[in-house]
């Protein structure tokens, strides 16, 4: 299954390298929400919670644009018979899918967070980095696994553009709770480590329980 | 004609499939024994490509019962996969990789070895373009790509739904040992030229509206009724 869910990642980024359709959308996505919050908020720097809300929604909207793709390039050029007429194991694709988002994900971030630090955020970034990778990556899981399920769930519509953001925002509702909670005190410096720990076991649960019912429920939806 | 093996490759009977309210298929029987052609006949809209679907696994059966290979459909979909070659309307190729990354692509997820995507590469004609994204080739080179990419598995079924549409008298030549007759396979073959159809074919299956007309000898007179 590790070996055929990497076949169709490899695929899968092997397209985005060469059609650069999902990443630079995203990143270019989250630059602009920070200038128009920089303008919008009349603020130079923002801190503590309000820091916390702008990333997380900002990194959450970004995720839309590329959960609106995952699964055209399947739809549209016929991809996804290829894959279903395959005797493979179907959570391959999710796997793939999921870890695609991931990657895409990780890729934004290397330019969203920088892009943050020097346009909005007050305190110095450096310091409170190593957790805040921890936190996004913890995220970063939530929404590759909610992301590729909601993506192959929406394709099939033909209002594929609406429905991917009324299905998926609800969902990660309590992605930017434990996001913005855990992060608010990295942007204040009055960081407390057990409050820290809770959101941190939020994330990890929110993680382990999509990732289980994507597993379960994604060989139904590819069924016509 | 072949002779019908005891145990059909493909056994049809009763298959119903509808979209919503709409009943694409309604009635469907049929037999067809190994080595055998099913030439699929119909106006456009008759439930040929969905039929064709069903068969490939790709669409499920609403009421009826259809065996594949053995497996029954759907509950045994997993049986017949990978033992199906389908030629569909799309070519299953993504357009922004090559003609050989597309197919080696495929080969992986069939777990075969890739010198067989070089052997057919070559069997269809396809070697100086094959390093070329597909959506800069012609609808006869993707079609001929289509074809290796259906016959990477060596299956036993093929699935063809008008599988030389867009190809030239050459390129046809260079396809017909591979999924024409002489390819020996079984083969359910969907045609629009009722003539060169019904000269392929063992068997005829005629639909109109989804329900079955025509089913036995080839009869091109017959055949053409479908279309008044």
């Amino acid at each position: 299954m590790i070996g055929t869910a990497w076949t169709i990642l490899r695929k899968d980024l092997q397209i985005e390298l060469r059609t650069k359709e999902s990443v630079p959308a995203m990143a270019l996505f989250s630059v602009t929400v920070f200038v128009l919050f920089h303008f919008g908020l009349q603020r130079n720097e923002l801190e503590g919670d309000l820091a916390a809300g702008v990333l997380w929604v900002t990194l959450i909207l970004a995720t839309v644009l590329a959960v609106n793709r995952l699964f055209v390039t399947e739809r549209e050029q016929g991809g996804i018979d290829g894959l279903l007429l395959a005797p493979i194991d179907r959570t391959a694709v999710f796997v793939a899918k999921a870890g695609a988002l991931f990657l895409y994900l990780v890729l934004l971030e290397l330019v969203a967070v920088p892009a943050f630090g020097i346009l909005l955020l007050g305190p110095d970034l450096f310091k409170p980095l190593p957790t805040l990778i921890l936190l996004l990556v913890l995220a970063d899981v939530g929404l590759a696994a909610v992301g590729a399920l909601v993506s192959a769930l929406a394709v099939e519509t033909r209002a594929r553009d609406l429905i991917v953001p009324l299905l998926l925002l609800p969902l990660l509702v309590p992605v930017a709770i434990a996001g913005a909670e855990a992060t608010e005190p990295l942007f204040s410096g009055n960081q407390a480590a057990h409050e820290l720990g809770k959101w941190v076991a939020l994330l990890g649960l929110y993680d382990m329980v999509f990732l289980l019912v994507s597993i379960a429920v994604f060989d139904f939806l590819l069924e016509d | 004609m072949a002779e019908q093996a005891a145990a059909p490759v493909i056994d049809v009977e009763g298959l119903e499939r509808r979209y919503g309210e709409r009943a694409a298929l309604s009635g469907v029987s049929f037999r067809l024994g190994e080595g055998q052609t099913l030439g699929l006949f119909g106006p456009n809209g008759a439930g040929k490509s969905t039929l064709l679907r069903v068969l490939a696994t790709l669409l499920r059966p609403h009421a009826g019962g259809v065996r594949v290979l053995g497996a029954a459909l759907p509950g045994e979909s997993w049986k017949a996969r990978g033992r199906v070659g389908y030629v569909g309307h799309e070519p299953l190729l993504y357009r922004e990789l090559s003609g050989r990354e597309n197919l080696v692509f495929h080969a992986r997820l069939h777990r075969v070895p890739e010198a067989r995507v070089d052997e057919l590469i070559a069997a269809v004609g396809m070697q100086r373009r094959a390093r070329d994204p597909v959506r800069e080739l012609s609808r006869g080179m993707v079609q001929r790509l289509s074809a290796a990419r259906a016959l990477l598995h060596d299956p036993p079924l093929l699935l063809l739904d008008e599988p030389y549409s867009g190809l030239d008298p050459a390129a046809r030549e260079l396809l017909d040992p591979l999924i024409g007759r002489p390819c020996g396979r079984t083969r359910v073959l969907v045609s629009h030229d009722v003539e060169a159809g019904a000269a392929e074919s063992d068997l005829a299956l005629g639909l109109r509206a989804g329900k079955q007309l025509i089913f036995g000898r080839p009869d091109p007179a017959a055949i053409r009724g479908l279309f008044r």
